[in-house]
C-alpha cells in the first residue's frame, strides 16, 4: 500500500479487509487507465474505506489468542513517545525481526504495566493513582532481607581481607554459567524449597541473569525455528516473548478448563499433538509452570507421571518452569518434576527445570536464574549460551553468602509462605463478599478470579472491556485471561503480594464503589454459570 | 532372544550441536592449555603465561581505593527504602542514575568532544550481549554483516550462533598497516552480493581488536560515506576507548556525527563496556548507544535477556558519577597501559621483533612473519604451537583473527604483573637467541 502524507499521523494499523479490496482492484485496473490510475483509484478507494471502517466498527468475537484490536482509544505507550515516523524512504532498514518487535504493545499484559507505570498508586503522594496487580511480585517480606543484610552485608560482598572476597576476586572474568559456590549454595537452596525429597546436584545448575534467559536458552537448545512446543493455557503472557521473539518457535496452545479447574488434560496434550503434526508442524516438548502461573494450582504427582509418559512415547521434551515452588501456601506439597525420576532413568535426559530468586526470594532486580536438567547435552549447550546472560559477579557473591545461611533461609521460607498465605486468603475473602469467586489454587503471588458475572457480552472483547474499566475507572491494574490465552471469557489474575493488608480493604472499596459503572448490565440480570456455557434467565 | 531397538534419544535443536561457539579453535585451544598447566611466580614458575586474555588489572588498586573510602556505595546508602528498591528493580529501561552515570563515564572518555543522552542508553550484561542484540535487531538470519579483519575471534561466534547472521571480511593487510579502504570495503560488499547475499551493516572495533591501534578520522569519514552511499548500519565497537595512551589519538563517531550535526546518524550505533577500561569484567556490564529511536526501543525490550543486576547499577552509578574518581581513574590508567605498552615494545624490539605502531588497548600486533618457514598459515599455526609448547607463552595467532597476513600474533600485556612480562619478555629473547644459534649451525634442518 502506498503511503499518502495523511496516514502517517493516523493511527497505524491497515486492516486485512482493506488489504483485501487492493488485489483485485489493481488486477481490474492495470490493465487499463495506465500506470497512475491503476494506484490511484485503489488507494483512494482503500484510504475512504478505512475511514469508512473506522467509523462503523461492529464488534467481532476475537479468539482468545488475538489482542486488543478493537478497544477504543488505548493510550499509547510512553515508549512510542519519541519514535520517528517507521520508514520513511531512504532510512535504513532494521531487521523484520526487530520490526515486529518495535511494534506498539498490544497486549493487555504489558499495557497494564505501561499504564501503572505513568500512574502509579502511591498512598502519599498520589492516593488516586493505579494499584498494582498485574506484577507478579512480592513485597511481603523484603524486610527480613533487609535485617539479614544490616547484619552481613560488609562481610559478604567485596569483603574484608581473604583473597576471594576482594575486588580482584570478583572483578575479573569468571565462568560464564556461575561461580562454583553458588551453583552449590542454589543446589543446596533448591532442595530446600522443595520439601528435601529430592537432592540437586551444584554440576547440573546452570546460573543466567534471570529466568526469562533461562527459557530463551532452553527454547534455543530444544527447538529449531518453526518447530513448536504445547503449552497448556492459560499460561504466564511472557512466555509468548521469551520463547519466540528471537528463536522462531512457535507456542501451541493446550486449552485447560475451569469444569476441570484448570489442570492439565493428556487426552488435549495428545489431540494438539497430532493436529499438530497434520499441519505438518514438528512438536519439540511440552511448557508447564508449576505451581502454575496464573492459576495457582499444582500438578499431582500421577499427573507428572502421565505427562513424563507422554513425552516418552511422543519422544519429546518436557520443560518444568518452576519458579514458584517456594511460594506455597495450600495445604498440598509440591512436587518437583526432578522427583520423579530416579536416577537410572533414561527419561531423564528430556526434563528440564527452570527456576530462579525473583520470586521466591523477592529479587527479581539482581537477575538471578537457573537452568536444571539431567541432559549432559544440553547443560553443555546452554553453559556455553550463558556468555549472553551472565550474572553480575558482586550479585552471585551476595547471593552466595544468603543462600548459604540455611538458617536465614529456612526462617525466611517459613514466614514468607505465612504472609503469602495470610494475604492470599484476606485478598479472596474480600472477592467473595462482593460475590466474586476465585479457582481452586495452592501456590504462587496471585489468584485467578472470576469475574464472568460481570462481563457483558460473555466474550474476550466483554473481558476487555471489564479490563479496561477496571483499569481506568476503578483504577486497579490486572491481567485479563485473554491475555493468558484462557478460552473461557471473564478470568482475571490478581497478584496480591505487591500490597500490604491497608490495602486490599482499598481495593474491594474501589471495585464496590465504582460497580455501578463497571458493571451496568448486572442489575436485572440472573446469572447461572455452569461449565464452559452460559445460561442468562 | 529378544533384540533390543535403541529409541532414538531425545534430540536436540541445530544451534544446541553446532559449533559456532567455536571452542576448537587454537584462540580457546590456547586457553586449555593454560589452564592445565597456569604459570604462577612462586608456585609455577615454568608454567603458561596467559597472554592471550585481553583482561586490565593494571588499575585494581585504584578501584579498591574508591570501594574502601565508599563503603556505602556497595550497601544501598544506609536507607531502607534503598534496598527494597533496588531488589525489586527489573526495568529494562535501567536505572536512572546509573545511564547518567555512564553517559558522563563515556563523555570523559572523549575528553567532552561528544555527548550522550541518557536515554538513548541500552543496558546490556557485557558487549557481547550487546554485539549479539544489535546483530538480532539489524540483520535477519542469512544476512551479513561487514567486519574489517584482523577481527576478535569472539565475533565469529557471538554475531552469527543464535542469529543465523553471516560475516563478510573487508580484507585489511600489513601493506597499509592494516587501515580500512573504501576499495576493500566495496570489494567485501560485492562479494556477498556475488552470493546474493544481504549486507546490512558494517562492524568495527575502535580502537582496533586485536590491532591495538586507533582508526583515523579520515577513515571513519570514509566508512560512514560507504554506509550512507549502501544505506546499511554501521556498529562501532569502542570498547577499548578509555584504553588510549594518550587521550587525543582516539576519535569516535559520536564526534564525527556531533560534527556534522547528526546527519545520517540514525544508522549508527555504538557499544561500550566496562569489561575492559575499568577491569570489571565479572560484574558483566554493557551498554548500547543508539542515535535510531527504532532500534533503542527494540534493543530495550530485548534487553531484558540480558539486564545487568540493579545492585551492580546502584554501585556503579554512585562510582562513575564520582567524577573526582573518574578523572583520575581515567587519566592513571592511560599513563599506565603507555608505560606497559613500551615496556613490551621494547623488549620485543631487544629480541629483534617489531610490532605494528599502536597507541591503545590491552595488547600489541606481533610480527612473527620473518620467522614463518612459508608465509601460509598453517607454518604460523606451527610457529603458534612451538610458542605454547615449548615457550610456554599462549598468544592468539592472526589466522584466527582472520588476518589475511599470516605471522601475526596479538600479546596482551595488561592481564599480569610487571614481573610476570619480564619473564615472558625473557623467555621470548631466549627464543630467539636459539633460533638465531640454530639458523646459523650447518644442522639447522626443519624447525
Amino acid at each position: 500500500m502506498t503511503r499518502n502524507s495523511d496516514s502517517e499521523t493516523k493511527p497505524r494499523k491497515p486492516t486485512r479487509t482493506g488489504m483485501r479490496l487492493i488485489v483485485p482492484l489493481q488486477g481490474i485496473v492495470q490493465g487499463r487507465g495506465g500506470l497512475i490510475l491503476g494506484s490511484l483509484i485503489p488507494c483512494a478507494l482503500v484510504y475512504f474505506l478505512q475511514l469508512y471502517l473506522k467509523r462503523h466498527r461492529s464488534s467481532n468475537t476475537l479468539s482468545p489468542s488475538t489482542s486488543a484490536e478493537n478497544l477504543p482509544e488505548l493510550p499509547r505507550s510512553s515508549s512510542r513517545a519519541n519514535l520517528l515516523t517507521r520508514g520513511s524512504i531512504g532510512r535504513v532498514p532494521v531487521s523484520s525481526r526487530a520490526s515486529s518487535i518495535a511494534k506498539p504493545n498490544d497486549c493487555p499484559y504489558y499495557i497494564g504495566l505501561d499504564r501503572v507505570r505513568e500512574d502509579p498508586y502511591d498512598e502519599i503522594n498520589n492516593p488516586n493513582g493505579i494499584i498494582q496487580l498485574g506484577l507478579s511480585e512480592n513485597r511481603l517480606s523484603l524486610d527480613l532481607i533487609e535485617e539479614w543484610l544490616s547484619k552481613n552485608l560488609s562481610a559478604s560482598m567485596l569483603g574484608e581481607g581473604g583473597d576471594d572476597l576482594n575486588i580482584c576476586g570478583i572483578a575479573a572474568y569468571q565462568p560464564s554459567d556461575g561461580l562454583m559456590e553458588l551453583k552449590v549454595a542454589m543446589a543446596g537452596f533448591m532442595t530446600e524449597i522443595m520439601g528435601r525429597t529430592i537432592s540437586f546436584n551444584p554440576s547440573s545448575v546452570v546460573l543466567i541473569s534471570g529466568a526469562t534467559p533461562a527459557l530463551e536458552i532452553l527454547s534455543f537448545c530444544l527447538a529449531d525455528q518453526g518447530n513448536a512446543f504445547l503449552v497448556p493455557t492459560p499460561y504466564y503472557p511472557g512466555f509468548d516473548r521469551d520463547m519466540r521473539w528471537r528463536t522462531g518457535v512457535e507456542l501451541i496452545p493446550v486449552h485447560c478448563r475451569s469444569c476441570d479447574d484448570f489442570t492439565l488434560s493428556i487426552k488435549a496434550l495428545d489431540q494438539a499433538f497430532n493436529q499438530a503434526r497434520k499441519r505438518g508442524q514438528k512438536v519439540r516438548g511440552v511448557l508447564i509452570s508449576n505451581p502454575s502461573n496464573p492459576v495457582g494450582n499444582l500438578l499431582s504427582i500421577d499427573m507428572l507421571y502421565d505427562l513424563l509418559d507422554f513425552a516418552r512415547e511422543r519422544n519429546i521434551h518436557i520443560i518444568s518452569d518452576e519458579i514458584f515452588a517456594g511460594s506455597m501456601y495450600g495445604n498440598e506439597e509440591f512436587v518437583s518434576m526432578a522427583q520423579i525420576l530416579n536416577s537410572e532413568d533414561s527419561d531423564r535426559d528430556r526434563v528440564h527445570i527452570i527456576y530462579g530468586l525473583s520470586k521466591d526470594f523477592s529479587l527479581p532486580g539482581f537477575r538471578v536464574g537457573v537452568i536444571y536438567s539431567f541432559n549432559e547435552n544440553v547443560l553443555a549447550a546452554s553453559r556455553k549460551l550463558t556468555r549472553f546472560a551472565s550474572i553480575s559477579a558482586p550479585t552471585q557473591r551476595l547471593v552466595v553468602s544468603m543462600l548459604s545461611d540455611t538458617k536465614f533461609t529456612r526462617e525466611y521460607m517459613k514466614t514468607n509462605r505465612e504472609r503469602i498465605k495470610k494475604m492470599h486468603d484476606l485478598f479472596v475473602e474480600g472477592l467473595r463478599e462482593l460475590g466474586i469467586e476465585s479457582a481452586k489454587s495452592s501456590a504462587g503471588l496471585y489468584c485467578w478470579v472470576d469475574m464472568s458475572r460481570l462481563i457483558s457480552p460473555y466474550n474476550e472483547k466483554g473481558e476487555l472491556e471489564l479490563w479496561d474499566k477496571l483499569s481506568n475507572i476503578a483504577k486497579i491494574n490486572v491481567t485479563p485471561g485473554s491475555a493468558c490465552h484462557c478460552i473461557e471469557p471473564g478470568w482475571f489474575r490478581c497478584c496480591f503480594a505487591t500490597l500490604n493488608e491497608k490495602q486490599i480493604p482499598l481495593v474491594i472499596e474501589r471495585i464496590l464503589t465504582r460497580n455501578n459503572l463497571i458493571c451496568p448490565h448486572q442489575n436485572g440480570m440472573n446469572w447461572s454459570l455452569t461449565c464452559c456455557s452460559k445460561i442468562i434467565a | 532372544m529378544a533384540i533390543e531397538i535403541e529409541k532414538p534419544a531425545v534430540g536436540l535443536s541445530k544451534v544446541a550441536v553446532s559449533d559456532t561457539h567455536g571452542e576448537y579453535s587454537p584462540y580457546f585451544a590456547g586457553w586449555k592449555a593454560y589452564d592445565e598447566n597456569p604459570y604462577d611466580e612462586l608456585w609455577n614458575s615454568s608454567g603458561v603465561i596467559q597472554m592471550g586474555l585481553a583482561e586490565n588489572q593494571v588499575s585494581f588498586d585504584l578501584l579498591e581505593q574508591y570501594l574502601e573510602k565508599h563503603s556505602e556505595a556497595t550497601n544501598w546508602g544506609n536507607r531502607t527504602s534503598g534496598f527494597r528498591d533496588n531488589a525489586l528493580f527489573q526495568d529494562y529501561h535501567g536505572l536512572q542514575s546509573f545511564r547518567k552515570a555512564m553517559a558522563s563515564f563515556m563523555e570523559q572518555i572523549r575528553g567532552g568532544r561528544a555527548k550522550f543522552n541518557p536515554d538513548r542508553i541500552v543496558i546490556t550484561a557485557g558487549a557481547t550481549a550487546a554485539n549479539e542484540l544489535l546483530t538480532f535487531i539489524l540483520a535477519d538470519p542469512g544476512d551479513a554483516l561487514l567486519i574489517p579483519t584482523p577481527y576478535y575471534p569472539g565475533f565469529d561466534r557471538d554475531l552469527r550462533w543464535r542469529t543465523g547472521v553471516k560475516i563478510v571480511p573487508v580484507h585489511c593487510d600489513s601493506s597499509n598497516n592494516f587501515e580500512i579502504t573504501p576499495q576493500a570495503l566495496d570489494a567485501a560488499y560485492n562479494e556477498a552480493e556475488s552470493h546474493n547475499i544481504k549486507v546490512k551493516g558494517v562492524l568495527i572495533t575502535n580502537p582496533s581488536n586485536p590491532l591495538g591501534a586507533t582508526i583515523k578520522r579520515s577513515t571513519l569519514e570514509e566508512i560512514l560515506e560507504f554506509v550512507t552511499r549502501k544505506n546499511i548500519h554501521l556498529v562501532s565497537d569502542e570498547i577499548y576507548s578509555g584504553s588510549t595512551f594518550s587521550g587525543e589519538e582516539f576519535v569516535s563517531v559520536a564526534e564525527v556525527l556531533e560534527a556534522r550535526d547528526y546527519k545520517e546518524s540514525d544508522r549508527v550505533h555504538i557499544v561500550y563496556s566496562l569489561s575492559k577500561d575499568l577491569g570489571l569484567p565479572g560484574f558483566r556490564v554493557g551498554t548500547i548507544y543508539s542515535y535510531n529511536d527504532k532500534v533503542v526501543t527494540t534493543a530495550r525490550r530485548m534487553s531484558s535477556f540480558t539486564l545487568i543486576s540493579s545492585q551492580t547499577q546502584q554501585l556503579l552509578a554512585s562510582m562513575l558519577s564520582d567524577r573526582t574518581f573518574t578523572e583520575n581513574y581515567i587519566k592513571t590508567n592511560r599513563e599506565r597501559l603507555k608505560k606497559r605498552h613500551q615496556m613490551i615494545i621494547d623488549g620485543l624490539k631487544n629480541s629483534g621483533i617489531e610490532c605494528l605502531k599502536g597507541n591503545a588497548g590491552l595488547f600489541c600486533w606481533m610480527n612473527l612473519s620473518p620467522l614463518l618457514e612459508e608465509p601460509t598459515k598453517e607454518s604460523e599455526l606451527t610457529l603458534w604451537k612451538s610458542m605454547l609448547h615449548e615457550v610456554k607463552l599462549n598468544i592468539s595467532p592472526g589466522s584466527s583473527c582472520h588476518c589475511s597476513d599470516p605471522g601475526w600474533f596479538r600479546v596482551c600485556f595488561a592481564n599480569m604483573s610487571e614481573q610476570t612480562l619480564q619473564v615472558a619478555l625473557t623467555r621470548i629473547h631466549n627464543f630467539m637467541d636459539r633460533r638465531k644459534a640454530m639458523k646459523s649451525s650447518p644442522d639447522f634442518s626443519s624447525y
